[in-house]
């Protein structure tokens, strides 16, 4: 009695109503994760270990929004990782070895991005494949395409300081000896537009009314085909941004690696509440759900726990967040 | 094997009302009864699917009590589906000796299984391999395999549901000669079927059941089919049938549908529609009436035919081709087909309409919700809010929204699929009162129902399908029970 009356407290709130319950409870489990770690150790109290986090949140986080259309139709896109390596390959090649500016390598590379993208919306949404299956195929395309591209070269985008260096200061820019991790602004700025697509475009509503019941959204004369596509365009694109952040980063893109890294976006998605059954998913949940990943990475060190341990845990987080929702579905059933 | 006053409630529904059937050894025995009458659920009880509620089952001169599907079996009553379970993966020996495996130590000993299926085949004279693949049978051979999986659980009483359903002419010769030789074998057998014609070669006694009643038993060779028919309608229909036709005079024809085919299901079909007019399909399960909505609106492919939209000749390739000519489908499967259930009364009333209610690129959510609430409104859909999750409604309110999603787009053909199915009584009336304003105030609607009653009381005209074909069309000045049930039975 007691318990349900608290239960009902915490539904009744009004933060809860709008924010939903489970986006809540795994806010709480972010901020329970960051304070768990700053008591335990001092070196994750250090301002570098922020940018250390967001340095390897960047690229999974922007990977993760594009693929929440992707798991909210019911489909899943398993060439992000690779995807990702392969346009960054495909863009350093142009700028290291055809000698372009950074702003054409850039370009170049979303460029590819958006076209692998249309290439998976055509093989689920007008071929009809099932979505594993035919970005399983995409993933190895693109891991092997993107050796091919720069002919088995690792690709390192200009250094800080050099000609072209510029770039790297659109996720950080140093203030005197102070880095700033503006890379944060053009992060919210995607979680704002990709969740107006979401929940205030047509895309974003036929896109949840296909996950949610395909058949009946096509029986009510709406281009299923075209949105399903547009889902996996989306996702193409913000892979695309996840290489730019990747690019800016870190120092080397080398041939045959990403593959991985897609299950980490995915794995942020899902644990962000979104359904792998599709129609239904949030970019905040997502967004959450990746950074309690990423926390549980940089932390886990700190606390002597190694790599092995982060896997291990992290399995288990995504687990109990899957269960979670399982649990709750069947109580509405 | 007898049953005496058999008696099965569900929540809401009285499915089955001291219901009595009797069967000999040696004896082929018709149920029938029009769809919903109640014989699956009569034989559900016999093959201890359902538990009965009052009544007894003496089974070879002592009191049956089958509580689950396992007794029954054991004790020698088997049924062969309509829809056939079976694993197409898997070889018909495989499939006919599933969950009782012929075991050699921890091995399954597929060699023997197969000896075993083909002794089975021998005893029925069917030439099938027990090696080949069970997907790569025909349905009819499937079919076979059934029923020899049916004799190889040592079987007494043999339930067939339909079986002639799927099969070509030539299976059925087959079927009915396996029959001919289970009843020399002293079996007794229960056949269901729509068809009159079979019932008349194949049967020894006919049992026909309405609306989960007990009517009669006949025997066969002593009654006509429009003996058996009158028994199958004869029931007293409690809501007034339309005597005339609401259709003005001279109304336009809004909707020419012209030699349409696709598939085995709609087999050259052709009728026209006026506006204002409600157009009953009629027919048995399987006629192919929601096949021929479903080519009419694309929702299928169809091989041929035309379709005319206010005379002029439209290509209906998918549903968005349809309601674009201001064609809506309200499916028989709402929650299949029908309805977004986790999403709100709101966002399925726009679904097809959401264009009307943007405001650049974005949703205007107000508008949205005040559209929604209008027809919440005008339909009278009991809903806390236009918020609400769509799921959460009773059946009747999930159709009122069906509905508001289609007048949303503003369509002038309806097509209601089974509109009343799964909905209760008082909901009923207010769906038939709905559509008798709609069909006034100048939409025209197709109405495909099971149900006669219903047939009967909304149609100003009724088209009746057979197995694919249209097999008749009657005003609803002449139509009658018996008339359309004619037309309904009626193979050609």
């Amino acid at each position: 009695m007691e318990n349900s009356k608290k239960e009902n407290a915490f539904m009744n709130s009004r933060f809860v109503k709008v924010v939903g319950p489970q986006k809540v409870v795994i806010l709480l489990v972010l901020i329970a994760l960051c304070v768990f770690f700053y008591i335990m150790s001092p070196s994750f109290r250090q301002y570098s270990t922020v940018l250390s986090i967001l340095d390897y949140t960047y690229y999974i986080t922007f990977m993760a929004i594009g693929v929440t259309f992707c798991l909210i139709t019911g489909g899943v896109d398993l060439s992000l990782g690779t995807g990702m390596i392969c346009y960054g390959l495909i863009g350093g090649h142009f700028i290291n070895q055809l000698g372009c500016p950074v702003g054409v390598g850039i370009l170049v590379t979303l460029v590819a991005a958006v076209l692998f993208g249309v290439f998976n919306g055509v093989l689920v949404g007008v071929l009809e494949l099932p979505p594993f299956i035919a970005t399983l195929g995409t993933m190895m395309i693109t891991r092997g395409y993107g050796s091919l591209a720069t002919g088995g070269l690792s690709e390192t985008w200009p250094a800080k300081g050099t000609p072209g260096g510029w770039f790297r200061s659109i996720f950080k820019v140093s203030v005197g000896s102070v880095k700033v991790p503006i890379g944060i602004l053009w992060l919210v700025l995607l979680i704002i537009i990709m969740s107006v697509i979401l929940n205030h475009t047509k895309i974003g509503r036929y896109i949840i009314a296909i996950g949610s019941n395909k058949e009946a959204t096509r029986l009510s004369g709406v281009n299923v085909v075209k949105y399903t596509m547009a889902a996996y365009i989306i996702s193409g694109i913000c892979t695309g941004f996840a290489t730019i952040a990747y690019a800016a980063t870190f120092q080397a893109l080398a041939p045959g690696t990403g593959a991985g890294m897609e299950l980490d976006a995915i794995g942020g998605a899902i644990i962000g509440g979104t359904a792998m059954t599709g129609g239904s998913g949030t970019i905040t949940g997502t967004i959450i759900g990746v950074f309690i990943m990423s926390v549980l990475k940089t932390g886990l060190p700190y606390v002597g726990l190694q790599a092995n341990w982060q896997q291990v845990i992290i399995g288990i987080v995504l687990i109990i967040a899957v269960l979670l929702d399982v649990m709750k579905n069947r109580k509405i059933a | 094997m007898t049953m005496q006053g058999i008696d099965k409630s569900f929540p809401g529904v009285h499915a089955l009302d001291h219901v009595n059937l009797e069967l000999k050894k040696g004896e082929v025995h018709a149920l029938m009864g029009e769809n919903g009458a109640g014989k699956s659920t009569l034989m559900k009880v016999l093959t201890g699917i359902y538990i009965k509620d009052e009544g007894t089952i003496t089974y070879e001169g002592k009191e049956a009590e089958f509580s689950n599907p396992k007794d029954a079996q054991e004790a020698g009553i088997v049924i062969v589906h309509q829809e056939l379970n079976m694993m197409g993966h898997l070889t018909v020996a495989q499939n006919i000796f599933i969950g009782r495996e012929i075991m050699k130590g921890k091995m399954i000993d597929d060699a023997q299984m197969n000896i075993e299926a083909k002794k089975l085949f021998d005893m029925l004279h069917i030439d099938i391999d027990p090696t080949e693949k069970m997907s790569k049978l025909t349905v009819g051979k499937q079919q076979m395999c059934e029923i020899a999986k049916a004799i190889s659980h040592k079987a007494k009483v043999i339930v067939f549901d339909e079986p002639s359903a799927a099969l070509t002419e030539e299976e059925i010769a087959q079927l009915f000669k396996i029959i001919r030789d289970l009843r020399e074998k002293q079996l007794g057998i229960i056949y269901i079927s729509h068809r009159m014609d079979e019932i008349k070669v194949i049967t020894d006694r006919v049992t026909v059941m309405r609306d989960g009643g007990y009517v009669g038993t006949l025997v066969t060779k002593d009654c006509t089919k429009d003996d058996i028919i009158n028994m199958m309608v004869g029931r007293v229909i409690y809501e007034e049938p339309k005597t005339k036709s609401m259709v003005k005079p001279g109304a336009p024809v809004v909707l020419k549908v012209d030699h349409l085919k696709a598939g085995k299901m709609v087999q050259d079909v052709s009728f026209e529609l006026h506006r204002g007019e409600i157009l009953g399909f009629s027919g048995l399960m399987g006629a192919g009436r929601t096949e021929t909505a479903r080519a009419l609106f694309g929702a299928d492919p169809k091989e041929a035919g035309e379709v005319y939209v206010n005379g002029e000749k439209v290509d209906i390739k998918s549903p968005i081709d349809a309601v674009k000519y201001g064609i809506g489908y309200l499916s028989e499967d709402r929650k299949r087909f029908g309805i977004v259930t986790a999403k709100s009364v709101a966002e399925n009333t726009t679904l097809a309409c959401l264009d009307d209610y943007m405001s650049g690129i974005f949703i205007d959510k107000k508008k949205e919700n005040e559209i929604s609430q209008k027809f919440v409104d005008d339909l009278s859909t009991k809903t806390p809010s236009v918020d609400q999750q769509v799921v959460n409604l009773s059946g009747g309110n999930q159709q009122k929204v069906v509905i508001a999603k289609w007048l949303c787009k503003n369509c002038d053909i309806l097509i209601f699929d089974e509109p009343t199915r799964g909905i209760d009584v008082g909901a009923k009336s207010e769906i038939y009162h709905l559509m008798s304003e709609l069909a006034a105030s100048g939409k025209s609607i197709i109405m495909i129902s099971s149900e006669m009653a219903e047939i009967l009381r909304m149609s100003d005209r009724v088209v009746i399908m057979c197995e694919g074909k249209k097999t008749g069309e009657i005003g609803i000045e002449e139509a009658t029970q018996e008339k359309i049930m004619q037309a309904a039975t009626l193979r050609n």
